[in-house]
């Protein structure tokens, strides 16, 4: 059993959770994820990584109400317990020196960037982060990105904070006034990663994702999490999450992830039902 | 008793059938097909044993069950006798007595074979299983003096559940590591719920808890921790991860939305209860008609899974012909009285489906039989022109399984083959790295649940021996 430690709530329906669990905070690294289930009855959902804290054996995640056990994991309190809580899974980003390099978030995704970025900027690069939401208030993990960003754009759609517009039109300007830029991490929402993927493929720029398929064991024994890269089946959970985003099969992906819409929706009105009883 | 039976009248008498759930009942439900032994028919069966001074049925078990011993017992009704019988050598009876071919095991060595009615000797090892269960009939769990050594076993399927319980009864402090949340491997994971409840793999496994084994699930070796840390805190390690990764036709396709490995179609079944959706949160998708490519054991299993979970056709498609299926008579019989159906010399070469995914229908091709091939079955040769297009809407691949690499990456010194699999020294199941031993199909590929079994426990003699000559990890 997992014990959270500390919640908190980024805004309405995104949370970050401190989650005791010294044995993976213990070899974690950043860019993998780790496979929760909040009961026995559960299903089991992968979860990018946050942060980490080694000495005190805990890891950060960061989720937003997406279905049925999302919204089950925010109404955990904190002392709870997670039925099981299983990682480091996947492989760890490739941090190494590049020079400049571009970190693009949006949505929970922005938290998944930051120990990517801490490291990236600890190996000596330039780091420039762009995070992006619709509205101000989605904008989470601004201190911490600061921190470890040499340049930090937000932006929003509703220009309610930071630059009205996306984070492609932030990358776009940036690409076309810097061309030093030798690689760009893009993790967010699946439309957001191929937009961002198809933007620096025009520039030659080595544009990194961070792939959230559906899972199951998350270490290599279904073949849920398979994706097309370059024209080879590859297992997000083994092979990745992290692929070169230029040769992702996005229609492919995007098919997949919505495989069981239908079925969560119907998961989703029957805990509610159930609430009401 | 059994010697007032002349033996004449012994080998005259035929076998007594298992009664089962009727074909058109169980398509609707996931509760077991056969529904086991009465106490009668039990005693009745074990009358006809012969109780040969020089029992060949022992040689063919490799759990090294004593089975006129046991079978003995149910003569006499002392079933608690016959139960500790089994357990002294054999962790997991109830389950053994479930999914072991022993058509291919004990009951081929049987004397009465030759007659064609050997002794049921897998359904009298249920029954005797299920009467202790029901009866609260318990092993021994003051296994001898505790020692001071440690043993690291990776892996709760059948052969890391069986050296588990042997090296605890030997006064061992066993850790067993799992990397799933459940303890079982395949026997929770892909064997369905109608051929071995999970309720009985639970009880079986925490038996083995009171012996002393100390469980630790959510463990991923190779990712939360590696052999190499294990080797710092353990004096021996087995390895019995399984093969545990699936294998695709790599046909155009099939990385569409309703195209499964039956691997993740049966653990979204078993393990995470699917079937019981939406009480239990995993969803699967089933289509009207699905085609299960494959003929083993586990395309059996999830050709008869996608009917009970309401698909209206359910077909097997596979390249040969019915003589070279590789799966138990007994599980095609059974599939075929469900309504499977089974399209032979058939292999598929596309998927094909729209745009969002969905899958609309599999392009075959009709294939004949031509030289045997390195395997000595004939090889099945595709037939020009004869292309067709099954109509289902959603494909299960259950060709087989490979080695998962993940724990051989993370240990130093352990060799594996070109297929990936351990390689050990045959008598004492060690790898090439002294101290860690491998067994079950991480070593033989798909293979057995009591060959499994098996490695487990000559692994455990191994260790013992490795760990009585004073040598250990530690000590490297
Ligand atoms: C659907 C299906 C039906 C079958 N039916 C039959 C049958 O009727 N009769 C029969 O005799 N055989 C049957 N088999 C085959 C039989 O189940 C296997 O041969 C047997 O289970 C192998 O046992 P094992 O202990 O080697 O591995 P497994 O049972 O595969 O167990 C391995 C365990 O190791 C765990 N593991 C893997 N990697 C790690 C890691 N890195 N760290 C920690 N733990 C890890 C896995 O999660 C798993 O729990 C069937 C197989 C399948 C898939
Ligand atoms: S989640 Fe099962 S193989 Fe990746």
């Amino acid at each position: 059993m997992y014990q959270i430690i500390k919640k908190e709530t980024l805004y309405q329906d995104i949370y970050a959770m401190w989650i005791k669990a010294p044995e993976i905070a213990r070899t974690v690294q950043p860019g993998q994820f780790i496979i929760l289930m909040t009961r026995e009855e559960g299903e089991r959902i992968p979860l990018t990584v946050a942060d980490y804290d080694r000495e005190k054996g805990l890891i950060y995640i960061v989720f937003q109400i997406v279905g049925k056990t999302t919204d089950e994991l925010s109404s955990f309190k904190e002392g709870d317990y997670l039925y099981s809580f299983i990682g480091p899974l996947g492989k760890k980003s490739e941090i190494d020196y590049f020079g400049t390099v571009v970190l693009v978030g949006g949505g929970t995704g922005i938290a998944c960037i930051h120990p990517i970025a801490r490291n990236l900027k600890k190996a000596g690069n330039k780091v420039i982060t762009i995070i992006g939401a619709r509205t101000k208030k989605l904008i989470i993990m601004e201190k911490e990105l600061r921190q470890v960003s040499d340049e930090l754009i937000i932006t929003t759609d509703d220009g309610s904070y930071g630059r009205k517009g996306f984070v492609t039109d932030a990358l776009k300007e940036k690409l076309d006034h810097d061309n030093n830029i030798k690689k760009v991490w893009t993790i967010g929402p699946p439309i957001m990663m191929k937009v961002t993927t198809s933007l620096t493929k025009a520039y030659s720029v080595d544009t990194i994702v961070s792939l959230n398929t559906i899972m199951v064991d998350g270490t290599g024994m279904c073949g849920s999490c398979r994706v097309s890269i370059g024209g080879e089946t590859k297992f997000v959970c083994t092979d990745g999450p992290e692929f070169d985003g230029q040769l992702v099969d996005w229609d492919g992906f995007m098919n997949r992830i919505g495989r069981y819409k239908k079925e969560e929706k119907e998961s989703w009105n029957h805990h509610k039902n159930q609430e009401e009883c | 008793m059994a010697d007032m039976i002349p033996v004449k009248e012994r080998m005259k008498r035929e076998q007594i059938p298992m009664r089962e759930q009727s074909p058109n009942k169980r398509i609707a439900n996931f509760k077991e097909v056969p529904l086991g032994y009465t106490r009668e028919d039990a005693i009745k069966e074990a009358q006809r044993c012969l109780q040969c001074k020089n029992p060949k049925c022992m040689t063919g078990c490799p759990a090294e069950i004593n089975i006129p011993l046991f079978i003995k017992y149910i003569v006499e009704e002392d079933f608690e006798s016959a139960y500790l019988t089994i357990l002294k050598t054999d962790a997991l009876p109830a389950v053994t007595g479930r999914v072991c071919p022993q058509e291919e095991q004990c009951q081929k060595e049987c004397v009465l074979k030759s007659t064609g009615k050997p002794i049921a000797i897998g359904r009298l090892e249920r029954f005797v299983a299920d009467w202790a269960r029901k009866n609260h009939i318990h092993g021994k769990t003051d296994s001898v003096a505790k020692k001071d050594l440690k043993v690291a076993v990776v892996g709760s399927g059948p052969a890391g559940l069986s050296c588990a319980a042997d090296l605890a009864k030997m006064g061992y402090h066993v850790t067993l590591f799992e990397a799933l949340h459940k303890p079982g491997g395949v026997l929770v994971y892909g064997i369905p719920e109608f051929r071995l409840p999970k309720t009985i793999v639970e009880y079986e496994v925490n038996e083995i808890k009171k012996i002393g084994v100390q469980v630790i699930t959510d463990y991923v070796v190779g990712a939360t921790g590696s052999v190499e840390d294990l080797k710092k805190e353990f004096d021996a390690i087995f390895l019995a991860n399984g093969a545990g990764a699936p294998r695709f036709m790599n046909i155009q396709g099939e990385n569409m939305n309703d195209v499964y490995s039956a691997n993740e179609f049966l653990t979204r079944s078993n393990l995470m209860k699917a079937y019981l959706f939406p009480e239990y949160d995993t969803p699967i998708k089933i289509g009207r008609k699905a085609a299960t490519i494959g003929a083993g054991n586990v395309a059996m299993d999830s050709a008869r899974t996608a009917l009970r979970l309401g698909a209206e056709k359910s077909y097997i498609i596979y390249r040969r012909s019915r003589k070279e299926v590789p799966a138990r008579a007994e599980e095609v019989h059974h599939a075929e009285e469900e309504g499977v159906v089974f399209n032979f010399l058939t292999l598929p070469v596309r998927v094909l489906g729209n745009k969002e995914g969905k899958v609309t229908g599999m392009e075959c091709i009709k294939m004949e039989l031509g030289e045997p091939d390195e395997s000595g079955r004939r090889r099945p040769i595709p037939i020009e022109g004869s292309n067709f297009t099954l109509e289902v809407d959603m494909v299960i691949d259950a060709i087989g399984t490979m080695a998962n690499p993940i724990i051989a990456k993370s240990a130093q010194g352990v060799e594996v083959n070109k297929w990936g699999y351990f390689k050990i020294d045959e008598k004492t199941r060690m790898t090439t790295c002294e101290g860690i031993f491998a067994g079950g199909d991480i070593v033989r590929g798909a293979a057995t649940v009591i060959s499994a079994v098996g490695d487990g426990k000559v692994a455990a003699r191994s260790i013992a021996t490795y760990l009585s000559s004073g040598k250990s990890l530690k000590k490297k």
